[in-house]
């Protein structure tokens, strides 16, 4: 029914079964989400509501407005807010190469690493499994395909400049 | 840091909804009942993704309402462990570093996770890394609103529904203080390179 719908084809799907939960009855089985997902989401369901807005329906609702200007707020100063499930799709498919985890690969994707340091923190026992020339060359994927903050990196190449121009964000 | 996670919940639709649209009264019920909340062991819920399946609708003798099951995802905050997260300081506590993330604020670094050498300046109320140089140790504050960077080594859920009578007795007599126990912790370290005040390793 609605543009969530969007996201789904997107989702890193680490699936596995969870120790059954408490609360509800609920059985809960999850897969993970990137924080760009989670922004497009809610300020899909912020649109959305801003068009239904002074409707007697939307009482009751300070919960969830509340946490969703939170999360929104945590999420826009994240480097997701400038991607595109176009450049989402194109990081995955260059990190193919790399043989990293899943959850590697979100934790690159959320954090967009500019040092060597962040990469070593980020990819587990890297020490064995990436050579210096490895990391080198991770670091310059991570940077190439996902686009900056568009202040942050004044002294950026033409390349990436005419990349961003692309992105409607 | 969040995930989709598939629940099942029956939800009572009261009769002066049912001019409504029943997905949308159940998309509001279902955050109007799990957003900002902790579900034991599985996360702070955020909003909900969407609704796959819907049951048959029963209305029970006594009572005007629809109840239908229904199968549905929900964005959850749960970072799995190991997981790198930017927070930023809330305030030290001799206990150790508390950091924020806006929307979530039980996060603690004990003083055994921050970087060693490390003190708790008692006076200004702030942790200290006394970072060694050739030049001697250079003191540096972990000041309240700073930006800092950690990995997620444990957590943990707290039940705190209400407990029985007997039990609660039982407690108020020993200890006095009715402390407020979050009901979702997670347990931060810093003690790698890397981590820490994003000021700390930002090169100049």
């Amino acid at each position: 029914m609605l543009a969530w719908k969007l996201c789904r084809n997107l989702f890193i799907t680490a699936r596995y079964k969870q120790a059954s939960s408490g609360d509800c009855g609920k059985d809960a089985s999850s897969a993970l989400l990137s924080n760009y997902e989670v922004y497009q989401l809610l300020t899909d369901l912020k649109e959305q509501r801003r068009e239904s807005g002074k409707n007697k329906h939307s009482s009751g609702q300070q919960n969830l407005n509340t946490i969703t200007y939170e999360t929104l707020k945590y999420i826009s100063k994240t480097p997701c807010r400038h991607q595109s499930p176009d450049i989402v799709r194109e990081f995955l498919t260059a990190m193919k190469s790399h043989k990293l985890t899943k959850a590697e690969k979100l934790q690159l994707l959320n954090h967009r690493p500019m040092t060597a340091v962040e990469i070593q923190l980020i990819v587990e026992e890297s020490e064995e499994r990436l050579t210096e020339e490895q990391i080198e060359a991770l670091l310059h994927t991570v940077t190439s395909i996902l686009p900056a903050e568009p202040e942050a990196e004044p002294q950026r190449s033409a390349e990436d400049a005419a990349m961003d121009g692309e992105d409607p964000a | 840091m969040f995930m989709l996670v598939e629940m099942v919940d029956t939800v009572r639709i009261p009769p002066w909804q049912f001019e409504r649209n029943l997905n949308d009264s159940i998309a509001e019920e279902l955050n109007k009942k799990l957003a900002n909340k902790v579900v034991y062991n599985v996360g702070l819920c955020i909003c909900l993704f969407d609704i796959t399946k819907l049951e048959d609708a029963y209305v029970f003798p006594g009572d005007g309402a629809s109840h239908t099951k229904v199968h549905f995802r929900y964005v959850v905050f749960h970072p799995f462990l190991d997981e790198i997260l930017i927070g930023k300081i809330k305030g030290c506590s001799p206990e150790g570093v508390h950091v924020s993330l806006g929307f979530f604020d039980d996060i603690l670094i004990p003083p055994e996770s921050l970087q060693q050498p490390a003190k708790f300046d008692e006076a200004e109320q702030v942790w200290v890394w006394e970072y060694e140089t050739e030049e001697g140790a250079h003191d540096l504050y972990m000041d309240v609103g700073e930006e800092v960077r950690f990995r997620v080594v444990d957590e943990s859920f707290m039940d705190t529904s209400p407990t029985g009578p007997s039990s609660a007795e039982a407690t108020s007599s020993s200890e006095e203080l009715p402390r407020k126990e979050a009901p979702y912790t997670l347990v931060g370290s810093i003690s790698e390179p890397g981590l820490g005040l994003l000021s700390w390793w930002t090169s100049t």
